[in-house]
């Protein structure tokens, strides 16, 4: 089926309530947390109140006395018998040699290298014994310098012996010759330095695993708030413990958020897991929030120098950029990807840009893990790219929608200088009606009234690209990814007519059991209710790859629809055994098999029921029953784009910064569920504004102490932070999945930043104020103001 | 949480016994458990004074308002009588933390543990008011000795705080972003002895601003507060604020304080 069938079937953009919403509201969630095992034990971990230590000693006597205590662990006790934890994506530096890939142990061996590294782990039967013991665990610290600027990082003492000068690799896309030709004759360069700010991911569920072993059976069972439960255990048996995968078990149950953090394998799990057996006990670890703070891995923190050269018409010739980027003290699972594949490969943003250059080094400090967060690689591109390109029009006298206009793509498929080639969009119909739901004609009213209040208003725009249904296989295997990126589906129709389908897409909050039933039922002309979601178990579900960069339905539910093709097929051989008519006769439609040019006509239901009771059955030829499975693997990633236009007031006495207005308007392609994907671009919007106002992870640049280590110092957005939003879609469909769809996870993340900093300097170019990086905290925006009046 | 007892004395005396003993008198909690739960405070016994109808009320005596210490910040903000009186005390008393702290912090415990950014101790000596403790009265100028500093001794409870009904009062917070305490607030009295200003959130702990006073005693309009140059010199400096930008707070919320109030 063509995505133009499918958007025209029923159920398909209805806003169909969330069906998982009754037990979350109601309490009866089973999270994590929540699960009780049966001869439960608890771990908590011993981590460095250090940057950067060697660790000379660990007395674990007194700790292993105490009561209660079931087991203490050490890295001695793990050294050589397990591997460390893998990075899932090999990147090459520009002189052809492998990035650095130090070890990084499950418990820390030698040393520690970031404040929350953890240096042994602790088992009790309660809580409460574990974290006594724990603080009876005595490990001599000899403490070393810390390395926590990157952009010095070269200078400083080395982390591992793998990266004596602290970096991982230097890589680079493009054509720096054409590149620098192309600058030679350029009639304007517009320059820019940015800092893209350090995030911490707070999913509002920390992470969370017990470990299990069965001795009977020699299985392991780990249950974890994972976005990618298949791949966790591929990483964790084939990687760091040699253990046969069939004999173990990921369960990632309700799971209460992730934006990415919980995409990849730490070590916590890993070591649960090992010592369920080494103590044959269940054991459970919840992270606490302080916790979470200095061990999740964080988001961004990129530091870029950016050049467009244009010719005197504002168009653009070339770019050129450098980005330092901060991989914390560790490869985190995904971390090299983020800001080379993910990353540079959108800086062409949703222009003719003829000619890119990217260059980034990526370095080693003392800080914890980054890795990809909601938008990995992509907010920080279009962050750059849409500061960049508002300050092109500013530096010409162009307004921001006159600058994008000159330079916007408008035909397709368009092949852009840095691999991606976008099949289908419409930037400048996005931009046009987010200009008009915005009311940008009242602008400079509503900026007057501001003036008479003594606040000052300004306006900004992004215009933002991403690369969604990630991803093509071949492609990513070919950009160095260790992984396939395909998605399964299995399709089990029950004798009654209700079906059950199994994803590997893993929902941590998207409304996949609504969304993807929503599919289903469009499919098979039945209701919603009929058709539950299974996801996030190894032990049900086939290989899948999980939920992340904006995928799962363009990627998993195109995996559904190849199941459900198969289904239709099936089902139609049986209708034609039932109303004796061929095959290829047989049309199907809201639910009913009909013959051509007959009155002919049986319902899903009754060929259900037929395939598992097969009395009157086409046994000779035709399998019974009617359960089908089917992989998809893109053969494009899909590219959600939109225009965000953003209206602040600030006070320049405080410099207190409102958002007053902000509109988006996305173009997904296909809709399935208006309501779900309204609450995406709700969620982004909010985290990326958040980013933009008040969002800022920060070390001592010292001590390598996370000064921002709970909410008090570290701020998260809040409802009262934000005014309504004007949120609005175009389609233009997907041209490469049987959805036309493209992913709406990621997009107001992505978009929103720039929009907000695009507009705080709009409102602060009287005062004569130019350069401005995220947060736009009220003290970092009058600090501004009195800089640009020094 | 290490382990600790916990006494729920019904009466004023018994809690005094308690404390006494060396018990750490726990008023609403809001801080005092968090603090517990992160292993950072071990006090081992608890006195709850939840149980202590002497320390509730809200009451008018003469031209004072008296605040029992256990009067949780939700019935101050909703209290008829204070918005009658001290209708800044409201505003104050609705805008510290969130519902659920608002629900269990108690002014007692506020001005008893003197953190330096919290609002309760500008208003207590803004107004001039007197801390009544089981032993004394104690003036609000010779209460507050710097961060989490107070004059209270081992052992000594708050019993009320009496504040005199001023003239007309205003109460001004810049919220820090992510705590929402005051990165500054000011509290600005006119009262019968003259013009008080209290700030919170400076530094080392709630202060009076002299300068201010003076020129606020001088002419009552914003154009005199802001004639008053605020020294830096005084303020602390942290990841949200400089101390430039809290002197500048100090003298933009004075200003609009008394803008209020004109």
């Amino acid at each position: 089926m063509g995505a133009s069938d499918f958007s025209n079937l029923p159920h398909i953009g209805s806003a169909v309530r969330r069906k998982e919403d009754y037990r979350f509201l109601t309490g009866a969630g089973q999270y994590t947390d929540d699960i009780t095992q049966v001869n439960q034990s608890h771990a908590v971990f011993v981590r460095s109140p250090h940057a950067h230590a060697a660790i000379k000693g660990i007395d674990t006597r007194r700790a292993k006395a105490m009561p209660g205590v079931v087991a203490v662990f050490t890295g001695a006790d793990i050294d050589g018998k397990m591997g460390g934890l893998p990075c899932g994506w090999l990147i090459t530096s520009t002189d052809g040699t492998p990035m650095k890939e130090p070890p990084h142990p499950i418990l820390a061996i030698g040393k520690a290298r970031y404040v929350g590294d953890q240096v042994a782990m602790v088992i009790a039967e309660t809580l409460e014994q574990a974290k006594n013991a724990a603080e009876a665990v005595e490990v001599d610290y000899e403490v070393l310098d810390a390395v926590v600027d990157m952009r010095t990082a070269a200078k400083g003492p080395a982390l591992h012996e793998a990266a004596p000068d602290n970096h991982c690799y230097k890589w680079a896309i493009g054509d720096k010759s054409q590149v620098d030709a192309a600058f030679a004759n350029a009639a304007h360069v517009t320059k820019l330095d940015l800092t893209n700010n350090r995030l911490v991911p707070n999913a509002m569920e920390p992470r969370a695993a017990i470990g299990m072993y069965n001795r009977a059976t020699e299985e392991y069972t780990l249950y974890v708030a994972n976005q990618n439960p298949h791949v966790e255990r591929l990483l964790m048996t084939a990687f760091v413990l040699g253990l046969p995968e069939h004999k173990v078990r990921v369960i990632a149950p309700d799971v209460g958020g992730g934006f990415g953090s919980k995409i990849f394998l730490y070590a916590e799990d890993v070591a649960l897991t090992w010592a369920a057996k080494q103590t044959n006990r269940s054991i459970k670890w919840t992270c606490e929030r302080s916790e979470s703070f200095l061990t999740d891995a964080h988001g961004r923190d990129h530091i870029s120098h950016a050049e467009m050269a244009m010719d005197k018409d504002g168009k653009f010739l070339a770019m050129r950029v450098h980005t330092d980027a901060n991989m914390g003290a560790y490869l985190s699972t995904f971390a090299s990807a983020v800001p080379t594949i993910l990353y540079a490969t959108l800086l062409a943003g949703q222009y003719t840009c003829p000619q890119i250059y990217v260059e980034v080094d990526a370095w080693f400090t003392n800080t914890a893990p980054v890795d990809a967060y909601r938008g990995a690689g992509r907010p920080e591109a279009t962050y750059l790219l849409e500061r960049l390109v508002s300050r092109c029009g500013w530096d010409l006298g162009l307004s921001q929608a006159e600058i994008r206009k000159r330079n916007f793509i408008n035909s397709w498929p368009y092949q852009t200088p840095v691999a991606l080639q976008y099949d289908v969009g419409d930037y400048l119909g996005a931009l046009t009606k987010a200009e008009d739901m915005a009311d940008v004609a009242g602008f400079a009213q509503r900026k007057a009234a501001s003036a008479a209040k003594g606040l000052l208003r300004g306006i900004g725009y992004s215009s933002y690209i991403e690369a969604c249904g990630i991803a093509p296989s071949n492609i990513a295997g070919a950009l160095g990814a260790r992984a396939g990126l395909f998605e399964c589906g299995e399709v089990r129709v029950h004798p009654t007519g209700s079906v059950t389908i199994f994803t590997g897409s893993h929902s941590h909050g998207q409304g996949h059991e609504t969304t993807f039933a929503q599919v289903v039922a469009a499919r098979l002309g039945i209701a919603v209710d009929a058709v539950d979601v299974v996801h996030g178990d190894t032990g049900r579900v086939p290989f899948g790859m999980g939920t992340y960069g904006s995928r799962s339905i363009s990627v998993g539910g195109a995996a559904i629809m190849k199941a459900l093709d198969k289904i239709e097929t099936k089902a139609k051989k049986i209708a034609a055994h039932l109303m004796e008519a061929s095959d290829a006769d047989v049309e199907f439609a809201n639910g009913e098999f009909t013959v051509k040019g007959t009155d002919k006509k049986v319902t899903f239901g009754q060929v259900a029921l037929t395939a598992y009771v097969p009395h009157n059955y086409p046994l000779d030829k035709l399998e019974p029953g009617l359960n089908e499975t089917a992989f998809y693997d893109p053969t494009n990633f899909t590219f959600p784009a939109g225009t965000y236009i953003c209206e602040v007031e600030v006070d320049p006495a405080t410099g207190k910064t409102r958002v007053d207005k902000f509109t988006a308007v996305d173009d997904f392609g296909t809709i399935i569920n208006p309501m779900i994907v309204e609450g995406q671009v709700h969620g982004g919007i909010v985290q990326g504004i958040g980013q933009a106002l008040l969002e800022n992870c920060v070390y001592d640049r010292e001590t390598g102490q996370l000064l921002t280590g709970s909410f008090m110092d570290y701020a998260m957005p809040r409802a009262d932070d934000f005014p309504e939003f004007k949120i609005g879609t175009i389609c233009t469909p997907c041209t490469h999945n049987p959805l036309g769809t493209k992913g709406c996870g990621e997009a107001g993340a992505i978009g929103s930043p720039p929009a907000v900093i695009n507009a705080v300097l709009d409102a602060l170019k009287p005062l004569g104020v130019t350069e401005f990086d995220m947060p736009a905290s009220p003290g970092r925006v009058w600090e501004a103001i009195q800089s640009a009046k020094a | 949480m290490y382990a600790f007892t916990l006494d729920k004395p019904a009466t004023l005396a018994d809690a005094q016994k308690a404390a006494a003993g060396g018990a750490k008198p726990l008023a609403g909690g809001q801080t005092l458990l968090a603090s517990m739960k992160m292993r950072l405070s071990d006090p081992g016994q608890l006195v709850d004074l939840g149980g202590v109808k002497e320390l509730a009320g809200i009451r008018r005596e003469g031209n004072a308002l008296v605040i029992g210490a256990m009067t949780r910040h939700i019935e101050v903000a909703n209290s008829a009588e204070v918005a009658a009186a001290i209708p800044a005390l409201t505003h104050l008393a609705g805008h510290i933390g969130d519902r659920q702290v608002r629900a269990m912090g108690t002014m007692g415990g506020s001005v008893a543990n003197n953190d330096p950014a919290a609002c309760y101790p500008s208003a207590v000596l803004g107004l001039g008011a007197t801390v009544h403790t089981t032993k004394r009265k104690i003036a609000a100028d010779d209460f507050f000795q710097g961060m989490f500093t107070t004059a209270l001794e081992d052992g000594e409870l708050i019993t009320a705080i009496s504040f005199p009904i001023p003239k007309k009062v205003a109460y001004l917070k810049f919220n820090q972003p992510a705590s929402r305490f005051a990165l500054i607030g000011v509290f600005v009295a006119q009262t019968d002895a003259g013009v008080r200003v209290a700030v919170t959130g400076a530094g080392n702990g709630v202060f009076r601003h002299a300068g201010l006073e003076a020129a606020l005693n001088a002419s009552f309009t914003p154009q005199s507060a802001a004639g008053v140059k605020v020294s830096a010199d005084d303020c602390s400096a942290d990841l949200h604020a400089s101390a430039a930008y809290r002197a500048n707070l100090i003298s933009v919320l004075t200003q609009r304080a008394v803008a209020q109030l004109a």
